[in-house]
């Protein structure tokens, strides 16, 4: 890996294009065949504190802004291709004031503050857009809310939402896994690293315990019927392979076929969870071990086999093998042939590794991935701009896994510049209608349920209470339970479990979050705003910049003043009133 | 200015809130408040089809009330009762088994999801748990399959009264379960605020919906304003009166009894009556391991009167012919009743009672064993279960949905009707 990247730095300096292109393909190539063998015991990726530190470093000359804007560059070239072929004309660039508040979304879960809006919209430096999410990426200030918002995007696709009732004999601590997550975002481990740690980790779940590896939970959360959802999880989250409609019979229309699948899942044979429990039935940690695997046969551990049973009754013998026709050993014997470790391995190398993630991502920034469903990337399911998708995937490898790095590309490019506004020369660029995305316009999407929660806390500045991140996670969960009905993973729907529907709705009308939001007591942001010696029209200023990071209209400063005069020139109960209007407004709760 | 937010008073609000919107073409959300407010419930009410499923969460012992065995080692402390139907049923039934003549006890359910959350979601779904799926459940299929009858209902078409149920999987959150509590309160549809103070915050809100939707933001936005719309017209409508048990004459109450599911019962009546589709009521507390013959007798006192109380009144009032009526648990229990004189999980035999819709009451379907532990006639499935209960609906069992990540979903998972119950 050191190697690759020195190889790029010599070659960036002066090198023109089309040289640092191959050059990076070159390096590609060879970082994808070395990554997961950096030269450390078991061939592991890596442990932050060791090579990745060493892997910053060169990180950082890895982000010179040559490299960065030639990759930006080529996702403008390949996306425009895509306008320009579709014969639709893109929208406008968005304003400036709308941008940075899809970024702090994006990135930090919540909206803008308005000094937070009003110092990056007044600045006048060209670089400036690229200063902020450099900020939002790498400052203190936001390094917490940052692995806030990426640990509960991840905890709800690894391990889901929290059921209304916890379930006492549920395997998962959540608290366990979200640890995790927050550490490793909080390091910026790398992502091979991340996956790595997940698909191989032993430990026990709950911290605070002996040997406390909060990585074990996802697995933990997915061993009932001899691994079937691990071995399907593992592939589709990571690789963005669907196995497991293959599970039960070979693919109507996809090429995977049954003893993938089966191949897949004797990998996670050896794995054994050790439940402790606290009083008669409650489950109160678990450690995650592998154990010798005798076989299913029991006849002779060295070879170790399962049995799948095909639709016509006959049986079939597997043994772990990847899905690219990879084998390991067959030994079951854990310290011959680490079963787990040899898959977390061959997952972190595979071709689909890093175009898996990369497309998450975009779909996370840009409303749609690459493919529909975003984790089916089989050859069944051709994706919107491949050669991007694959390019991407191959740079992300290129350098070092680095998830922010990802994050700069996607987000300093022109199609998340867009204007949400639809032109006459783009209507046709509509998702919802089961077209392939083109990206013209920016789509708007429905805020997440967590980042309702976090914008209504920035705008109206209530968490000036807070507690330990502890007490503040409970205090969310509790709040997001009335939602979170359908209980499931994120698992790259479209549609997530806050979607504009009546209960949403009556919360926000009625509901305490609003009713504090929207309460005139001292120390209030109504009751500052109020009390400042700001102008009328500047407070009224104020409240739609904090809500939708745009200055009010003529005509909705109009309105504002009418409301003003019907309420009798009671100015306090005007501003509760529209404040209660923007927080209640579909342009609030969207991301445009 | 000023009149133009007050509290019209000299005239109609039709006419006030016209004058607010102007001549836009977008309607405000607060014309429904007219809307609703005009509705007349009685004759816009079509005949329709609806359900109410009693859930028994934990997974009631059925060899105790169903299928009893008397005089076996498994048989327990109970003893059987006649009834107004072909069965026998448990001592501590009184009152339903002067029910029984509108309802079928199937005797030969064998499934084999005997963990609660697996058992429940197949139970509720027709499908075993799927890593990467998640079906619809039973109310949610009903209320979407009957949505094209659902004629002015403002309240959401599958109510869920206690918590519990399965959620609506890719059918979409239209169809989610509309949680409320067992006294029918819908948590934040009450508002503080008075009427003319919300009706100027809704029109300062339309301004704002319309000027972001003019903007031609593509149909999020458009959608948002729809659910505005109904929300404001539920929170506002005369048919919220269906959750409020408390106007029911204190004879009904009396009937139904006191209690979370008393409350519940009783609600699903007047809900279905309202025009909702869908509604499930649950009794959990079913999951006795141990000591479960004084368990048994408390709970099956609770069950009793309000379950045969909603039978009774959807008959009287002639709504029984259109409703079914499904009550029904994960899984039944262990025949052997264990160490500690409790019965553990067994979903190889157990049974479940339906009736109303068109299908036969008083009738037994299938059998088990002398000591119940094997079902001897064809046994059937979650999904048989569901299939017969959508065909007493009137649905469709040829529809397939389609998941989204485009696999084809049999309705009710392709199960077969079970006949005994329509002939």
């Amino acid at each position: 890996m050191g190697s690759a990247l020195t190889i790029l730095r010599v070659v960036r300096g002066r090198a023109p294009l089309a040289l640092v292109v191959f050059a990076l393909a070159t390096a590609q190539a060879f970082a994808v065949e070395k990554a997961p063998n950096r030269g450390l015991p078991a061939a592991a990726p890596t442990t932050d504190k060791n090579a990745r530190k060493g892997d910053t470093t060169e990180g950082t000359t890895t982000k010179s802004a040559t490299t960065d804007a030639e990759i930006i560059a080529l996702i403008n070239t390949s996306i425009k291709q895509g306008w320009k072929d579709a014969g639709v004309t893109a929208s406008p660039a968005a304003s400036d004031g709308e941008w940075c508040r899809r970024l702090y979304l994006d990135v930090l879960g919540r909206i803008p503050t308005v000094d937070e809006l009003t110092a990056f919209t007044s600045e006048k430096s060209p670089n400036k857009r690229r200063a902020l999410v450099d900020r939002l990426l790498e400052s203190d200030k936001y390094v917490e809310e940052y692995a806030r918002n990426w640990t509960a995007l991840w905890t709800n696709l690894l391990i889901g939402r929290p059921p209304q009732q916890r379930d006492r004999r549920s395997m998962v601590n959540r608290e366990g896994m979200q640890q995790w997550l927050r550490r490793s975002f909080l390091k910026n481990k790398s992502y091979d690293t991340m996956v790595y740690e997940l698909v191989s980790a032993t430990g026990c779940s709950k911290p605070g315990e002996e040997g406390y590896n909060g990585a074990v939970n996802f697995l933990l959360d997915n061993l009932q019927e001899n691994a079937a959802t691990a071995t399907a999880k593992t592939a589709r989250y990571f690789l963005g392979l669907q196995v497991q409609c293959t599970q039960c019979h070979n693919h109507p229309f996809n090429e995977w076929k049954q003893d993938q699948f089966w191949g897949m899942n004797a990998f996670f044979r050896q794995t054994k969870a050790l439940r402790t429990f606290a009083g008669r039935n409650e489950i109160d940690f678990v450690r995650l071990e592998n154990e010798d695997f005798p076989g299913e046969s029991n006849k002779n551990p060295k070879e170790a086999e399962i049995y799948f049973e095909l639709r016509d009754g006959t049986t079939k013998v597997a043994f772990p093998t990847f899905v690219d026709g990879t084998e390991i050993g067959h030994s079951g014997f854990a310290d011959e042939v680490n079963r787990r470790v040899e898959l977390a391995k061959l997952v972190v190398k595979s071709e689909f590794f890093g175009r898996a993630i990369v497309n998450r991502l975009w779909a996370h920034f840009l409303g749609y991935g690459f493919t529909k469903p975003i984790d089916d990337l089989g050859p069944h399911n051709a994706a919107t701009n491949p050669e991007l998708l694959e390019r991407l995937g191959q740079e992300f490898s290129a350098h070092g896994h680095d998830l922010k790095q990802l994050i700069r590309w996607i987000t300093l490019s022109e199609p998340y510049a867009l204007s949400s506004k639809i032109g006459p020369k783009n209507k046709r660029d509509d998702p919802t209608l089961g077209e392939k995305p083109l990206f013209s316009h920016f789509y708007l999407r429905q805020m997440r349920a967590e980042e309702l929660y976090e914008s209504l806390l920035a705008a109206t500045e209530a968490d000036k209470v807070k507690g330990s991140y502890e007490q503040q996670e409970k205090t969310k969960g509790a709040w997001l339970e009335q939602f979170t009905i359908a209980f499931g993973t994120d698992e790259g729907d479209d549609e997530t479990t806050f979607n504009g529907t009546i209960p949403q709705t009556l919360m926000m009308m009625n509901g305490d979050l609003i009713q504090n939001a929207t309460k005139d007591e001292p120390g209030s942001f109504l009751h500052k705003v109020w009390t400042s010696n700001m102008k009328a029209g500047g407070k009224i200023d104020v409240l739609y910049l904090a809500a939708l990071a745009r200055k009010p209209t003529a005509n909705e400063f109009r309105l504002a003043n009418e409301l003003l005069a019907a309420r009798g020139g009671d100015g306090m109960a005007a501003l509760q009133d529209v404040w209660w209007a923007l927080l209640n407004s579909n342009e609030f709760i969207l991301n445009h | 200015m000023n009149r133009l937010f007050k509290t019209p008073t000299g005239m109609s609000r039709r006419h006030f809130l016209e004058h607010l919107a102007g001549a836009s073409a977008l309607t405000l959300p607060a014309v429904n408040f007219t809307n609703s407010l005009a509705a007349n419930a009685k004759d816009m009410k079509k005949r329709h089809k609806a359900a109410i499923l009693l859930y028994m969460g934990g997974g009631p012992s059925t060899i105790d009330i169903w299928d009893m065995k008397p005089g076996t080692s498994t048989g327990g402390n109970f003893k059987p009762i006649a009834t107004t139907g072909e069965m026998q049923i448990c001592q501590h039934m009184p009152l339903m088994a002067k029910q029984m003549k509108h309802m079928a006890v199937v005797r030969s359910m064998s499934t084999r999801e005997a963990d609660h959350t697996r058992g429940r979601y197949y139970m509720h779904t027709g499908y075993v748990p799927n890593p990467t799926i998640e079906h619809p459940g039973y109310g949610s299929v009903v209320s979407h399959e009957l949505a094209s009858q659902l004629g002015d209902l403002q309240i959401p078409p599958f109510v869920s009264v206690g918590g519990g149920s399965v959620g609506p999987g890719f059918l979409g959150m239209t169809y989610a379960p509309f949680v409320v509590d067992y006294n029918g309160d819908v948590r934040n549809a009450a508002t503080a605020l008075k009427q003319d103070r919300l009706e100027q915050r809704m029109y300062m809100l339309a301004s704002i919906e319309k000027g972001f939707i003019a903007q031609n933001r593509g149909d999020a936005a458009v959608e948002h304003q729809k659910v505005l719309q109904k929300t404001v017209s539920l929170f506002t409508s005369k048919q919220m009166g269906a959750f409020k048990i408390n106007s029911e004459p204190q004879k009904t109450r009396e009937m139904y009894g006191r209690g979370g599911f008393a409350n519940g019962c009783l609600m699903a009546r007047r809900l279905v009556e309202e025009g909702v589709p869908f509604v499930e009521v649950d009794l959990g507390g079913w999951d006795m391991h141990n000591g479960i013959f004084p368990a048994m007798e408390r709970k099956l006192g609770e069950l009793d009167k309000s379950m045969s109380a909603l039978i009774e009144d959807l008959d009287q009032r002639g709504m029984l012919d259109d409703t079914v009526v499904l009550w029904m648990g994960e899984f039944g229990r262990t025949p052997r009743i264990n160490g500690t004189a409790g019965r553990d999980h067994w979903a190889r035999a157990w049974s479940v009672a339906v009736g109303g819709g068109g299908i036969k009451g008083g009738k037994v379907v299938g059998a088990t064993n002398e000591d119940g532990t094997e079902v001897t006639t064809d046994p059937y499935k979650s999904e048989d279960l569901m299939a017969s209960v959508l065909k007493a609906l009137g649905v469709s069992l040829e529809t397939t949905f389609t998941s989204k990540n485009n696999r084809p979903m049999k309705i009710a998972n392709s199960g077969r009707v079970i006949k005994e119950l329509f002939a």
